[in-house]
């Protein structure tokens, strides 16, 4: 189990070596290698997923290993897999979404120039991906969150010659950090306290009472700061509509499928760390982001950006599931939300490659032209907007019951629900109009229309796949036995007394889960028939509604004006921060800098002009007096003998006088 | 006036001072070997007088062969150089030998 679990970790990357390094030479520019790597990546995970269902046991751990990774002292740091039933899922949504995406890409990306490189950049992803779902530590899940998000920032800057795209890349990035700064500091606490980052002994640290009280909440909600950037929480998913510049099997993959979702499933498996006030502020996160993205993509006629603010608007959802207690909902509703959404991109991708845009005024009617991708389409957006018996159907569902039943044991947090439901109308709303506005109705550009095909094989074969698994019957009632919410009485009394989330408790849960599935049924439907009623037949103009509600609509349009407000406030006080730092940096540290070294210069020619004149001349004076001496004295070497001998001679008679005396 | 030890002494030492004169003045390196062999005879007429006149039984007088001998090798050995020295310079005036010159 562990062997496998490494190989699927191991696969991707060696993948990713081997095609940055090499894959240009490759025949096929290597796409075989990413792709074989991710197929066999998932027929590993499908075999542990098949062990994980075959135990059928709620929240089973099938199997971990722990190893020392830094010995510091008293500072031990070991780093390991845990691999139980979530980990199992994950590792079959994540491998499966990104096995078909790379056979998608095949076709996508056809003939672009960096073609080796995208692949590289794809492989390098799962792997981070699959790290992070993998490891059984909180340093290990920063370690691969952090890849996840280069990755990201990578593959939206893909086609770095566009401005647009690079900026999408820098925006992106810099939105992650500031939600990873909280991670990082929510991560530090847990250990300076409990002084481990393994999830068992954090876990444990919290059963004994160890950590508890405020530090506890402060802690979850600094963490969940990270899930905010990655999930693209409000307030900051800004990024992830912008991150649309990058391939759309990228924006399938990563922003609607698997790195978007880490944040819920970090959430997940941190679960009995949050406190009820931490889980509180998710909730309430969560509904703020899934109504605003909502209300949002109504308006927008990107076809890419109103997916993306439907992404936004689910991960809301799945936030809202967790903090209301349904863990079991949250993390059920990411799985299948991975799947249709990233079959809606798919096929929003598979219409963009066949029509060249993504403004769906250019579109329509492009039903009868691409039939498989019409088809499949609308399975996912049924599924999304919650019609039975899809998967989006039952894990929404199962979403609103649980909202539904904090409210009822909670009256003070109906508004939840009451948001959400609301949520839910829209939702079912826009995503009729993108099928309504895209395939139906007369073609808006006629030479777009005449020049559209369905899409080759590769890409039409993953639209299949998925759609199957938008297929909701086949999910639900066995995933609520695998995934069950972690005993949180077991965790300590000061955080079981006060988690009594309700949906748990048999009467209420029973109700809410009636009352939520009718409300949500009705609501979706009005949703849909409005959908047609503007769209389809037609019988009401959207442009007319939206020059009555001129100030909501451009209001709307311009998305609550966040860019426009961070830019105003965040980014100039940032902005003017950095100018005072930069002047401060050239006129003040450059200036000590350069006067040190000026300082020294002098100082060295000065006792460079001492060494010359004082040592050097007292070294040579030596030298040329002995010299001089030399040559005065050499006249008297003539080599004439008889002049030695006179010598000798005046010297005996001189050695005579100086006796006398 | 008899013959004393002091009348050897001074020839002697004319003896001596004319030997030096001709090896400082000569030019002529075998008027110079000459001068040599006066300032030997020198020291010989002393080794004998003060032989003959002190109680210093035969000494002095076998000193006296000795130098004889000697004198004979040396000067075969400064002919020789002699010799040399014309092979080289063609000539045998000593003021020309002074490559030795500082």
């Amino acid at each position: 189990m562990i062997t496998s679990a490494i190989l699927i970790l191991l696969l991707p990357l060696v993948a990713f070596i081997i095609q940055i390094f090499v894959g240009k030479r490759l025949p096929r520019k290597g796409d075989w290698v990413s792709t074989g790597a991710m197929f066999a990546a998932l027929a590993l995970s499908v075999g542990i997923f098949i062990d994980a269902v075959a135990q059928y046991e709620p929240n089973n751990v099938l199997a971990t290993a722990t190893w020392d990774w830094i010995n510091f002292g008293p500072v031990h740091v070991t780093f390991g897999f845990l691999i139980d039933n979530l980990t199992a899922f994950m590792l079959v949504v994540v491998t499966l979404v990104s096995s078909l995406v790379h056979l998608y890409s095949i076709g996508y990306m056809h003939g672009d120039p960096r073609y080796n490189r995208y692949f590289a950049y794809l492989s390098l992803f799962s792997f981070s991906m699959l790290g992070l779902v993998l490891v059984d530590n909180l340093f290990g899940i920063y370690i691969f969150w952090e890849l996840v998000g280069l990755s990201s920032y990578l593959l939206i800057g893909f086609w770095f010659e566009k401005d647009s795209a690079a900026n999408a890349s820098k925006k992106a990035f810099i939105t992650n950090r500031v939600g990873d700064v909280g991670m990082f500091a929510g991560i530090m606490i847990l250990f300076s306290i409990t002084g481990t980052f393994s999830f068992n002994e954090v876990f444990a640290a919290v059963a004994d009472g160890h950590v508890g009280g405020t530090l506890l909440t402060v802690a979850g909600i600094l963490l969940f700061f990270g899930a905010i950037g990655k999930s693209a929480q409000f307030p900051l998913h800004v990024w992830l509509p912008d991150a649309m510049e990058g391939p759309t099997p990228v924006s399938a993959l990563i922003h609607a499928a698997t790195m978007v979702a880490a944040g819920v499933y970090m959430v997940g498996r941190t679960f009995v760390l949050y406190t009820p006030d931490a889980l509180l502020f998710i909730a309430y996160i969560g509904t703020i982001t899934a109504f605003i993205a909502a209300t949002i993509a109504i308006v927008q006629m990107d076809i890419k950006r109103v997916l993306a603010y439907s992404t936004i608007s689910q991960l809301g959802y799945m936030m809202v599931g967790l903090g209301t207690g349904g863990y079991t909902a949250g993390l059920f509703h990411l799985t299948t939300h991975a799947f249709f959404k990233a079959l809606l991109f798919l096929g929003s991708g598979s219409v963009i490659h066949a029509v060249h845009t993504q403004e769906m005024d250019e579109m329509g009617g492009l039903r009868k032209k691409m039939p498989i991708t019409f088809w499949t389409f609308l399975i996912a957006t049924l599924s999304i907007s919650g019609v039975f018996p899809l998967s989006g159907f039952w894990s929404k569902d199962a979403i609103l019951a649980s909202a539904l039943g904090f409210g009822m044991t909670h009256p003070a947090h109906m508004p939840i629900f009451v948001v959400l439901l609301l949520s839910a109308g829209v939702t079912a709303f826009y995503m009729f109009r993108i099928v309504f506005l895209t395939f139906t109705g007369e073609p808006r550009d006629k030479k777009k229309y005449d020049h559209a095909h369905e899409s080759p094989l590769t890409m039409t074969i993953p639209l299949v796949v998925l759609a199957v698994l938008s297929v909701g019957t086949i999910w639900w009632g066995w995933v609520e036995h695998m995934l069950v919410k972690p005993e949180l009485a077991s965790y300590g009394s000061h955080v079981a007394s006060a988690v009594e989330h309700a949906a748990e408790e048999h009467g209420v849960a029973h109700s809410a889960h009636t009352i939520a599935m009718f409300s949500s049924v009705v609501v979706a439907t009005l949703g849909i028939l409005l959908s047609a009623v503007v769209y389809f037949w037609r019988k009401i103009s959207a442009d007319a509604w939206a020059e009555k509600l001129k100030p909501i609509h451009t209001f709307l349009w311009n998305k609550y004006y966040f860019d426009e407000l961070y830019a105003a406030t965040i980014i100039r006080v940032t902005l003017f921060k950095s100018r005072l730092f930069a002047a401060f940096d050239l006129k003040i540290i450059d200036g000590i800098v350069n006067g040190t070294g000026r300082l020294t210069a002098a100082f060295s020619r000065l006792q460079g002009s001492i060494d010359l004149r004082g040592v050097d001349g007292a070294v040579n004076f030596v030298a040329r007096f002995v010299g001089y001496l030399g040559s005065q004295l050499r006249g008297l070497q003539t080599g004439n003998i008889q002049a030695y001998i006179m010598m000798a001679l005046f010297a005996v008679v001189l050695l005579f006088v100086f006796q006398q005396f | 006036m008899s013959v004393g030890l002091n009348h050897y002494l001074f020839l002697a030492a004319v003896l001596f001072v004319l030997g030096l004169y001709a090896v400082i003045t000569k030019k002529n390196a075998v008027t110079v070997l000459m001068g040599i062999e006066l300032i030997l005879n020198a020291a010989n007429i002393n080794f004998v007088a003060f032989s003959r006149y002190t109680d210093t039984d035969m000494d002095g007088q076998v000193f006296a062969i000795f130098v004889i001998v000697t004198a004979a090798a040396a000067a075969a050995v400064a002919l020789a150089i002699v010799l040399n020295l014309y092979e080289r310079l063609k000539s045998i005036n000593l003021d020309e030998a002074d490559s030795l010159s500082g």
